[in-house]
């Protein structure tokens, strides 16, 4: 894999230049990109948060990101990554600028539409996994399923189907406190994959893991992406983001492209 | 494509399953979060349930006999002028009130003063060793054993003959007839009263009022009139038909002395209804009162410790809001909580109040009294208290913003 330093300098783009891979019109563009389609379109977006002084948590973000990319975005803490990752999965509005999700422009919409595109589109891996600590693993990986309109009967046969992808099969009806921190990431990444999501985010999905568990949850992504899923991994480990097939870099809340060798 | 669109509502089905594993999660919180509604549900229902209890005990005691029973005395009252005016009852009050619709029996009763004479079972005059008795000498009516219910053991009544012509024959209570050695009546036995010799012709056994008469040694009033110069009787006893008590008791005054009928006492029953309508709001408001402040701290605990679970639950509210759920979602899942924690207070509330009941009655003796139906709605009433005390907790939980709830847990 390429290590990061060398490039930095090289890589650094004038912000208003365009660059090859961000900015481009997928609406045309997109098609003839291999046929694939665009699932997130962000263009010039900000979000600050109000405080003396006003903190610029990421500035003119300019992203695109295609149906079956794996795409990791990758910055110090503190750089604004969580932040891009709220904006990204409609947890959080834009202060300024537009965010096309599958074509939609979401920044306008209702509380309950972005909800509804949420559970519908997205799913989500954090670093600190939140599952419910008193509910099986099967009711947890059942639960990204329980605000859509899917019978019960269903929604507990995709989420057994969907442990078995991540290799948790036996686990079933254990307690996720009884589990090791990367099968309980195993089962926080079911929980996403479950309601069959366009677009995979995940923040800092190995952060609470030793190397030996993060590889597990790592090799769960490769063969995600595999499969053809879209995801989007937020780290500040430049190994994690290695094995993503395109990087990005934030710094003080501004993105910068980086050439994958 | 396999998009399934977002519920506006969840299924009651998994909504009800979300409240009730949030609930279980916490059972020791859920113990001290259900105690107020407990308390005060059990409250409402034991004091309730009492209350109806204890007014049934009440209405109880005024059974058929009490309801239909008047007492006419003789009264005094201040005059115009300063001076103290007495009525008499006159001899024939008992026929007089006898013509009023709804009287069944009357008869009158009077303490008959035998001048120091002592009641005895033999004629003996032995200085030394006779048996004395303190035995009380009273006067009736022939209607006043029917109006007082009296039962014999042995023997009969005098009657109006025996009254009008002063005969001497005596009817006797049965402890008077047990101090002086009388068990029959068959072979006519006698008694002395001072050196008068009077023929027991009757023993009565019991008496539903007036149980001075089992201790007594009773003359007819035309005896107790010729022989010891009774001035007047001292009570009319009437029994009534069954509801006329406060007719009657409204009447009789006027029947008995049509001058000065402002003079006696009449003692009337309480009206039945009146009464317990009385005695049972008397205790029920200070009861429900109790109750209900139970219930107000019991909402308050509900309210209280659901904030407190919404603090706690901020990051599973994060999670939720980011597998789809709407403030909506969000909202309803805490007020379902609540309602459940609030019916699952009123079930344990009705069921402990219904045990305190039958406790308490059993412990006084009393028929535990409870309308099943307040049993029955108690539990809906924890709910309804869920219902409010969960209200704002949920909303707060509803405004919990999703990148505040995810951020750092
Ligand atoms: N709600 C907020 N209010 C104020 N400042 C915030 C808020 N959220 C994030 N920030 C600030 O924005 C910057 C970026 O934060 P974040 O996106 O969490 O960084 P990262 O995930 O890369 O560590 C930080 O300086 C942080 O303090
Ligand atoms: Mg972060």
């Amino acid at each position: 894999m390429t290590p990061s330093e060398p490039f930095l300098s090289s890589v650094l783009q004038d912000e208003h230049s365009e660059p090859p891979s961000a900015g481009r019109n997928h609406e045309e563009q997109g098609e003839q990109d291999q046929g694939r389609r665009t699932v997130v379109e962000m263009i010039g977006v900000c979000r600050t948060f109000p405080g003396t002084p006003e903190v610029h948590a990421v500035r003119d973000i300019n992203l695109t990101i295609s149906e079956g990319e794996y795409l990791s975005i990758v910055g110090p803490s503190g750089s604004g990554k969580s932040t891009l990752l709220h904006l990204l999965g409609l947890l959080d509005r834009p202060s300024v600028g537009t965010y096309l999700l599958d074509g939609v422009d979401v920044s306008e919409l209702s509380d309950a539409k972005r909800s509804e595109l949420r559970g519908e589109r997205i799913g989500f891996v954090f670093q600190a996994f939140h599952l419910l600590q008193h509910r099986s693993v099967l009711e947890n990986v059942e639960l990204s399923m329980l605000y859509r309109r899917i019978p019960r009967r269903e929604r507990t046969k995709r989420a057994r189907d969907t442990l078995d992808r991540v290799g948790l099969k036996h686990r079933v009806e254990f307690s996720p406190q009884t589990l090791s921190g990367g099968e309980r990431q195993r089962v926080a990444i079911a929980r996403a994959l479950a309601a069959e999501p366009s677009l995979l985010l995940a923040d800092e999905p190995t952060g609470n893991l030793d190397s030996g568990n993060a590889d597990a949850v790592l090799d769960v992504f490769d063969k995600l992406h595999g499969e053809g899923l879209t995801l989007a991994v937020i780290t500040h480990d430049d190994d994690v983001s290695t094995r993503a097939d395109r990087r990005v870099r934030i710094a003080d809340g501004t993105l910068t492209d980086e050439v994958a060798s | 494509m396999r998009r399934a669109p977002l519920r506006r509502r969840l299924a009651l089905r998994d909504l009800l399953g979300e409240a009730l594993a949030g609930v279980a999660a916490r059972p020791s919180r859920l113990a001290l979060t259900t105690l107020g509604t407990v308390v005060g549900i059990a409250a409402l229902v034991a004091t309730m349930g009492l209350g109806q209890t204890a007014s049934g005990q009440i209405s109880g005691r005024f059974d058929a006999t009490s309801a239909v029973r008047v007492v006419v005395e003789a009264g005094e009252r201040e005059g115009t002028d300063g001076g103290v005016k007495i009525t008499e009852l006159p001899w024939d009050a008992a026929d007089r009130v006898s013509r009023l619709a709804g009287v069944a029996a009357a008869g009158t009763f009077a303490q008959v003063a035998v001048e120091g004479a002592q009641v005895r079972g033999v004629p003996v005059s032995d200085p030394g060793g006779a048996v004395e008795h303190d035995v009380p000498v009273a006067a009736g009516s022939p209607g006043l054993f029917d109006a007082v219910n009296a039962v014999l053991s042995d023997g009969r009544f005098f009657d109006a003959g025996h009254d009008g012509r002063g005969d001497p024959v005596v009817v006797l209570g049965r402890y008077a007839a047990e101090r002086l050695g009388v068990n029959r009546v068959d072979s006519q036995p006698s008694i002395f009263i001072g050196d008068r010799p009077f023929t027991v012709i009757g023993i009565i056994d019991s008496a539903s009022h007036r149980s001075e008469l089992l201790d007594a040694v009773v003359l007819p009033m035309g005896t107790a009139d010729s022989l010891y110069g009774l001035d007047a009787p001292g009570a009319l006893e009437i029994r009534t038909e069954l509801g006329a008590a406060q007719l009657i008791g409204s009447q009789a005054a006027l029947a008995v002395a049509p001058n000065d009928p402002e003079l006696l006492n009449v003692d009337v029953p309480p009206a039945p209804g009146s009464l317990r309508d009385e005695v049972s709001t008397d205790v029920n408001v200070l009861f429900l009162a109790l109750g209900g402040l139970a219930l107000l701290v019991g909402g308050l605990g509900i309210a209280n410790i659901t904030l407190l679970s919404v603090m706690e639950r901020i990051s599973e509210i994060g999670l939720r809001r980011a597998v789809g759920a709407t403030r909506r979602h969000i909202a309803n899942q805490f007020v379902v909580e609540s309602i459940v924690i609030g019916f699952l207070g009123g079930l344990i509330g009705a069921a402990a109040g219904v045990l305190a009941t039958v406790g308490v009655s059993m412990a006084r003796g009393w028929t535990p009294l409870l309308d099943p139906g307040l049993a029955a709605v108690a539990p809906f009433l924890g709910a309804l208290i869920g219902l409010v005390a969960g209200t704002y907790p949920a909303w707060r939980a509803s405004t919990i913003e999703p990148i505040a709830a995810l951020r750092g847990g």
